[in-house]
């Protein structure tokens, strides 16, 4: 069974917010309908996303580091979110485990939202339903567009190519090797919900050099300090002769 | 979580109304074995059933003003099999109409013998749906404490204790109101009414205490380090990624003080509990209707202050991703 999903790698996601841009741009245009915003330019401008980049500073001055954190609908293989909804607007496709809203039979009663413990659906104040990332379920089945294009719009947008996209339950795929060899976890993994959407984490990249593997362990330098005088008789290219 | 005044009125409304019907049906019950006299059925039982029914329809007009889309309310009904959201819709109505249709019965006095028990106790058609009644109440407590117990991620309410308080407290408000209008219409039961509202009242007091106690003792299951799987014991947020609010914000942050949360604490304790009981224990004694009226309004403020509290004290997981706004 297929279950699509992003894969994050905070290791390369600069926090640019182009992946937020290109999502609000797609959505708001797309079948899901206009995502309006309210007072855009007021004193308190607010509005309905799919995806938000949050930003981390994690340790101590001066040993501090700073993660970007792109947080859209986790579609969880165990959605807590479904069950809850009365009308059966909120639903997970049995196909490719995409977990949607029927903005059609959506009440508004914002229950999924309390259910929710990582807080990725948004109440729309305009059409009064609660809508929540598709993985651009619009774009990736749309046979009129390229292959390269059938991807989800962040992913498209994303300049460091830190979202990856595919089937995580398809061990071969990128993303599964990504989660397996760069060790991709799930968010909050106390609830029991299984992400389908895993993070790969910071990683450092460090050279493991010995100290005799960069000095010569026979330097006779190391010995008293006094270049050894050589024959002149002997050849004078270095490693040939004796010192 | 932000409290809404939508769900706080519909659930401290519909408390009442499933209440004064488990009063009226208990008052019926008790009558049916001879151990308190008969009413006439015309005005005590008839009135006290629409006065119920009233309660019930505030709580239903109530829930309307949560919804966004109200004209699809509806469809709330199909997803019965998951939902206690949608067991609660389809119960609501169902008690709704059998209150109607049990008032309507003692006002028309339609009341075809349906069995005997053994002793010669007739069982007629309003004790039959009295009975049905009572289920129904009972499976409506159980589904709207649920929709709050059944989220495992909001702690505070996830414990039998929301269910039972919902009960509890709900009844108390009920048995307290057919109290005081025992006293205006048929004042030979407000003291039976007063002395089992003083009894529930108790046990809600117990319930409602242990939950403060037991949610005084929580440790977040979730933290910042979980929320975004860094394990680094010092993590800060900078940004939520938004200067303006979102729904994230508007939605499940109460926007009051501790200190405030605190004081609300008291003063549901006081408005429900103390006032109240000591009220009750004065129309017990027998003072006048106006005694046991009073008990019913402060307690139901109470209980306002208290649902308030009840939802402003949930503390959501997801309020570990909005901390900062730069």
């Amino acid at each position: 069974m297929t279950q699509l999903a992003l894969v994050i790698d905070l290791n390369v996601c600069v926090g640019c917010q182009a992946c937020v841009t290109n999502c609000k741009e797609w959505n708001t245009s797309g079948v899901a309908g206009p995502m309006v915003d309210q007072n855009p330019y007021g004193k308190d401008p607010t509005g309905t996303f799919f995806n938000r980049v949050q930003t981390f500073e994690v340790g101590e001055f001066p040993n501090t580091e700073t993660v970007h954190f792109p947080k859209s609908c986790l579609h969880c293989e165990d959605p807590p979110c479904v069950p809850v909804c009365p009308t059966g607007a909120s639903y997970k496709r049995k196909e490719d485990g995409i977990v949607l809203v029927d903005y059609d039979k959506c009440i508004g009663c914002k229950y999924c939202s309390w259910a929710c413990p990582y807080g990725v659906r948004e109440f729309d104040e305009q059409q009064k339903v609660m809508k929540k990332c598709t993985l651009c379920v619009d774009r990736i089945y749309d046979p009129k567009m390229t292959e390269e294009e059938r991807r989800p719009a962040c992913v498209r947008a994303c300049p460091t190519s830190a979202r990856l996209y595919g089937d995580i339950h398809d061990p071969d795929s990128e993303v599964s090797q990504a989660i397996r060899e760069a060790g991709g976890y799930q968010l909050m993994p106390e609830w029991g919900t299984s992400p389908a959407n895993h993070y790969l984490p910071r990683r450092k990249t460090r050279l493991r050099i010995r100290v005799d593997e960069i000095e010569r362990a026979d330097n006779p330098l190391k010995i008293d300090e006094q270049l050894p005088r050589p024959g002149t008789a002997e050849p004078s290219l270095d490693d040939v002769t004796s010192w | 979580m932000h409290p809404a005044f939508s769900v706080i009125f519909l659930t401290t409304l519909i408390g009442v109304g499933q209440g004064l019907f488990l009063a009226l049906f208990t008052a019926q019950s008790y009558a049916l074995f001879d151990l308190l006299p008969q009413q006439d059925g015309h005005t005590f039982y008839a009135h006290g059933s629409a006065l119920a029914l009233l309660f019930l329809i505030g709580g239903l007009v109530a829930s309307f003003f949560h919804l966004g889309r109200p004209e699809r309310a509806w469809r709330s009904a199909t997803q019965w099999r998951t939902s206690w959201l949608s067991r609660e819709v389809i119960v609501l109505p169902a008690f709704m109409g059998t209150v109607f249709l049990y008032g309507a019965a003692h006002l028309l006095d339609w009341k075809p013998a349906i069995a005997t028990l053994p002793g010669g106790i007739v069982v007629d058609a309003t004790v039959a749906l009295g009975v049905v009644g009572t289920l129904l109440a009972f499976l409506l407590f159980l589904s709207t404490g649920m929709i709050y117990a059944c989220l495992r991620f909001l702690r505070e309410w996830h414990t039998p204790l929301t269910v039972i308080n919902y009960t509890l407290l709900g009844s108390a408000s009920g048995f307290t109101l057919a109290a005081g209008f025992a006293a205006l219409v048929a004042p030979e039961l407000a003291s039976f009414f007063a002395g089992w509202a003083l009894i529930i009242l108790l046990l809600g007091l117990v319930a409602r205490v242990a939950s403060l106690v037991r949610n005084c003792h929580l440790k977040p299951k979730s933290t910042l380090q979980s929320a975004i799987g860094i394990k680094h014991p010092k993590i800060v947020q900078k940004t939520q990624g938004f200067m303006g609010g979102s729904f994230n914000t508007r939605e499940f942050f109460h926007g009051r003080s501790s200190l405030f949360l605190r004081s609300l604490k008291w003063v549901f304790l006081i408005g429900v509990f103390v006032i109240p009981a000591s009220l009750l224990l004065a129309g017990f004694a027998g003072a006048a209707a106006e005694a046991l009226l009073a008990a019913f309004v402060v307690q139901y403020a109470g209980l306002i202050v208290e649902r308030w509290f009840f939802f402003a004290q949930a503390n959501h997981p997801q309020n570990l991703y909005y901390q900062s706004v730069a």
